[in-house]
């Protein structure tokens, strides 16, 4: 498993060479991969479904408890199969989405990574690896929401998803490192089989927060749904896999994964329940009020997804059928009805399904594939998505908390998606013909694939529910529960009242269909109102972090050498001076045995720092400055350290070298400050002689620790081979940070030589500037 | 503006240069038990190169070094560094153990922190005269 996940990796790097090989077949030879996939998960399940689950083992960091081990079980099982069945026909259809297009090479490449990241986020044992794959997820998102990155829109929006899902990543990072912490063990498997219950734990409340708000910003739950509406920017294969079959379901996988080690509480119930059905409500509602076909579908993913973390709030058994139900059901026609609109798109050249009409009888297969997935989406007999809706309405009357709140938005959501659902299947293909910008006909068989596949797979089982509900979700179901349970899904239900409220809110979402028109005209009128949305809090808080950053910039960068000095040392004092005199009595320890020649250097040096503060010419200053430094190299040689006085005798050489060298272009020597900023520089510079004179008096006197050194002096010969210890510390004991060290200098000289020759011209031949200017693209999507 | 030098200096230079190099190789493979060192060895080169630098400008220079670019010094120094880290690996132990081999004829101690002790030698060579020549050209050819 860990090797497909690898290879995956590896595929997605070399298919720029299968582009080379197979042109505009590799899509196709592409789809093979998650195609074999699915079908060594579908040869695993049946001892999945037996046992369990399996775990496969693999060390990866031993010494801190990281390992890249992955259990497959039965939420991993639908998760998987969900990802690579949908990857496969996704592949496919790309293939002929973006048929032509010049990017294609790095689109596969982006999806591929995608793909193996997103299974290696379902398949994850370790709570490390978990979230490196959920990360990974995020970034693969954000360059393909960026596709046609020539387009502003694309780009802001690929920023915005990040930024949204990132920023859950870092508190569901936090949340992780606390259950870790917690539970004291770092293997979901673990932490599942152990005897303390997580939710009497003291971190539990800040730990459940973490991973919700995680959770939340991944799968758009309400207030941060609004980034996934944004994110139709990119092309429709990849709305169809990511933001509505796969990676906005993360979310939701993870709090199913962890809903029988921290659900079941108040608190989980009231945020997952309350949160499920107001986000449910808000897709539902924000739905209408587009024409877009892409946003209409968007935002019926995200009721789709309020709901699934709504049923898991409620927590019943029967919640968890119907979570897993409603999961499958869901993937099959989003997905089918994502790629539908992306055909009407592509044949039509327009998203506006109010300028759409009468396309039955030029495009039949299509119209054929959209009745199907919008009749599961509306949740109309016998398909399956009937299924997950009745035993979604079910749930809801059986809900122990907040019971009268769901039921009615569960009722109002489950209309106003019948009437999407209408909008989609009915609106394009029937009616009056419209003058679309392209002239429409049927789409190629690759692109017809897909969607059939899945609308007709929502079709079969709806039929035969026993199909998948007795093995694959009995065990998902059982894996989100925590202990096994039977699962028996069945069309008929009798007459019963889930039934009632299914026919009542089909009527009246056929009703909300019909005068559509009129209601969106009047809900136009609340435009002012929406401005207010989460979104909005987004934007000003982004541009509250760019102002702060430029004002910060301008107040501590200015690009004045002396300011830069003059932040340094007031942040030094702040630090020394905060640690020194508040945490620490500080001591005045005098040695009074202070040899004549000792005080001679010291004088000097005194002596040339002083002149070089009132030098009235450059060179006097540096000469000065040069006294310093070979005072200094001297009083190192005094207390036997010849290594620092060699190399402070050398570094002073050649400062006063390269001195030499720039002396000539530099500005005449003035005095630019005013006497008042004299005296403050003059007042920090003596404040932090002191501080450190003190630092030193005072690290003197305390001793809290066994210097190191006399370890390093005791074991440099017989460990190290040397006597040097200046050098067995640079080069042994230390060699890590001297490596870095060398790096830091290479930087410094790269950047030195680059930004003197920059300034010479020599690279400036005018080339660079041209190339770097994006090159327009015919937009293809978004 | 660095004229080519005086005729002492020139003459100076031409001696000192190799006598510099030879102490500054001297310094480096001592380093380990007397002082000196890569770092403080790599100045000494630096320093040697300067001098001749000043006495007879860029292009006598890199004659001198031939094909050699001090930016690739840098290079091959970090190089080095970091490929005295790979034999702890081999061996099963930490990154950056060091591993010691004698040889047997001239009885000469090699080991992995000699060959970071080079690098950083090289790197530090390659910088500091890389810098200084830089700035000696821009000089030149900006009067």
């Amino acid at each position: 498993m860990q090797l497909a996940v690898l290879m995956g990796f590896l595929l997605a790097a070399s298919s720029p060479l299968l582009h080379r090989w197979f042109a505009h077949h590799t899509s196709l030879v592409l789809a093979l991969f998650p195609a074999g996939l699915a079908a060594w998960l579908a040869i695993q399940a049946p001892e999945v479904i037996e046992n369990g689950s399996i775990l496969l083992e693999w060390e990866w960091v031993p010494s801190l408890g990281i390992s890249l081990s992955f259990m497959l079980d039965g939420l991993s099982l639908l998760f998987g199969l969900l990802i690579t069945v949908i990857g496969a026909f996704v592949l496919i259809y790309a293939g002929g989405y973006l048929k032509g297009h010049p990017d294609l090479v790095r689109f596969h490449i982006a999806l591929m990574a995608f793909m193996v990241s997103m299974l290696g986020l379902v398949l994850a044992d370790g709570l490390l690896t978990l979230f490196i794959f959920w990360e990974l997820t995020s970034i693969t998102s954000y360059l393909l929401i960026g596709f046609n990155h020539a387009d502003i829109e694309a780009r802001k929006s690929a920023r915005q998803g990040l930024f949204v899902t990132v920023a859950g990543g870092l508190a569901l990072m936090a949340g992780l490192v606390l259950l870790g912490v917690a539970s004291g063990s770092w293997s979901l498997a673990e932490i599942r089989s152990m005897e303390a219950d997580l939710r009497e734990h003291a971190l539990y409340t800040p730990m459940l927060i973490c991973l919700l708000l995680g959770a939340f910003t991944k799968s758009a739950q309400f207030p941060f749904h609004f980034w996934l509406p944004n994110a139709m920017a990119a092309p429709t294969p990849v709305s169809a896999y990511l933001h509505s079959a796969t990676m906005v379901k993360a979310g939701i996988y993870l709090m199913a994964r962890l809903q029988p080690e921290l659900g079941g509480t108040a608190l989980w119930i009231g945020i997952l329940s309350v949160v499920g059905a107001i986000t449910m409500l808000t897709g539902a509602f924000l739905a209408i009020h587009h024409t877009n076909i892409k946003k209409l579908l968007a935002y019926s993913t995200i009721m789709a997804l309020g709901t699934l973390t709504m049923l898991l709030g409620i927590g019943t058994e029967g919640a968890m059928i119907a979570f897993v139900t409603f999961l499958l059901a869901h993937s099959l026609y989003k997905g089918a009805l994502f790629m539908v609109a992306g055909i009407l798109d592509h044949e039509t050249g327009t998203k506006d399904v109010t300028q759409m009409g009468g396309l039955r009888s030029l495009m039949p297969v299509t119209a054929v594939i959209a009745m199907v997935a919008a009749l599961s989406l509306a949740g109309v007999p016998p398909l399956f998505g009937f299924v997950g809706k009745e035993l979604m309405f079910e749930s809801v009357l059986g809900a122990g908390s907040f019971r009268a709140l769901l039921v009615l938005f569960g009722f109002i959501a489950a209309f106003l998606t019948i009437a999407v659902a209408a909008i989609i299947a009915l609106r394009p293909f029937f009616g009056k013909r419209h003058h679309t910008p392209k002239e429409p006909h049927e789409a190629p068989v690759s692109m017809l694939i897909g969607p059939g596949m899945l609308a007709a797979l929502s079709l079969f089982i709806g039929i035969l529910p026993a199909l998948v509900g007795e093995g694959l979700l009995t065990s998902a179901a059982s894996a989100v529960v925590g202990e096994p349970i039977t699962v028996s899904l069945s069309l008929w239900h009798g007459i019963n009242l889930p039934l009632i409220m299914s026919i009542v809110s089909l009527g009246l979402g056929f009703l909300l269909f019909k005068r559509w028109d009129t209601v969106r005209g009047k809900l136009s009128m609340l435009a002012p109102v929406m401005r207010y949305g989460p979104e909005a809090g987004y934007e000003s808080f982004m541009n509250g972090i760019v102002h702060v950053s430029e004002w910060q910039t301008r107040l501590l960068q200015n690009g004045y050498m002396r300011n830069y000095i003059l932040v340094m040392l007031v942040t030094l004092i702040v630090l020394i001076g905060n640690s020194i005199l508040l945490r620490h009595s500080p001591q005045l320890a005098f040695e009074l045995d202070v040899r004549f020649h000792e005080l001679v250097v010291v004088g000097t040096m005194a002596m040339g720092a002083l002149f070089a503060t009132i030098s009235r010419s450059r060179l006097g200053a540096v000469v000065s400055v040069g006294i310093m430094g070979f005072s200094i190299a001297l009083i190192f040689i005094l207390f036997s350290a010849p290594d620092l006085g060699i190399t402070q005798l050398l570094v002073e050489t050649l400062t006063v070298i390269l001195l030499v060298l720039v002396l000539f272009r530099l500005p005449r020597f003035s005095n630019l400050s005013t006497s008042l900023e004299r005296i403050r520089d003059g007042a920090v510079a003596a404040t932090m002689g002191i501080l450190i004179c003190l630092l030193i008096m005072t690290s003197w006197s305390i001793q809290q620790f066994e210097p190191i050194s006399t370890y390093m002096i005791e074991n440099s010969a017989p460990l190290a081979h040397g006597r040097n210890i200046v050098n067995v510390i640079l080069v042994d004991y230390r060699a890590l940070d001297t490596l870095g060290e060398m790096f830091v200098l290479a930087l410094a000289a790269i950047g030195v030589i680059a930004m003197l020759k920059l300034r010479h011209g020599e690279n400036n031949d005018g080339k660079t500037v041209e190339s770097s200017k994006v090159t327009a693209k015919e937009p293809y999507d978004g | 503006m660095v004229k080519s030098g005086t005729i002492i200096l020139n003459t100076a230079a031409r001696f000192l240069m190799p006598l510099q190099l030879l102490f500054s190789v001297f310094l480096l493979l001592r380093g380990h038990d007397e002082p000196g060192g890569g770092f403080i060895a790599g100045l000494v080169a630096a320093g040697a190169f300067t001098l001749y630098l000043f006495a007879f400008g860029v292009s006598a220079t890199k004659e001198v070094l031939r094909m050699v670019d001090p930016r690739d010094l840098i290079g091959i120094g970090l190089l080095l560094g970091m490929i005295s880290v790979v034999p702890a690996w081999f061996m099963g132990q930490p990154f950056l153990t060091a591993q010691w081999w004698t040889i047997p004829v001239i009885d000469f101690k090699a080991s992995t922190p000699l060959i970071f002790d080079i690098g950083v030698y090289l790197a530090v060579l390659g910088s500091v005269t890389g810098m200084v020549m830089t700035l000696m050209e821009v000089d030149k050819d900006e009067p």
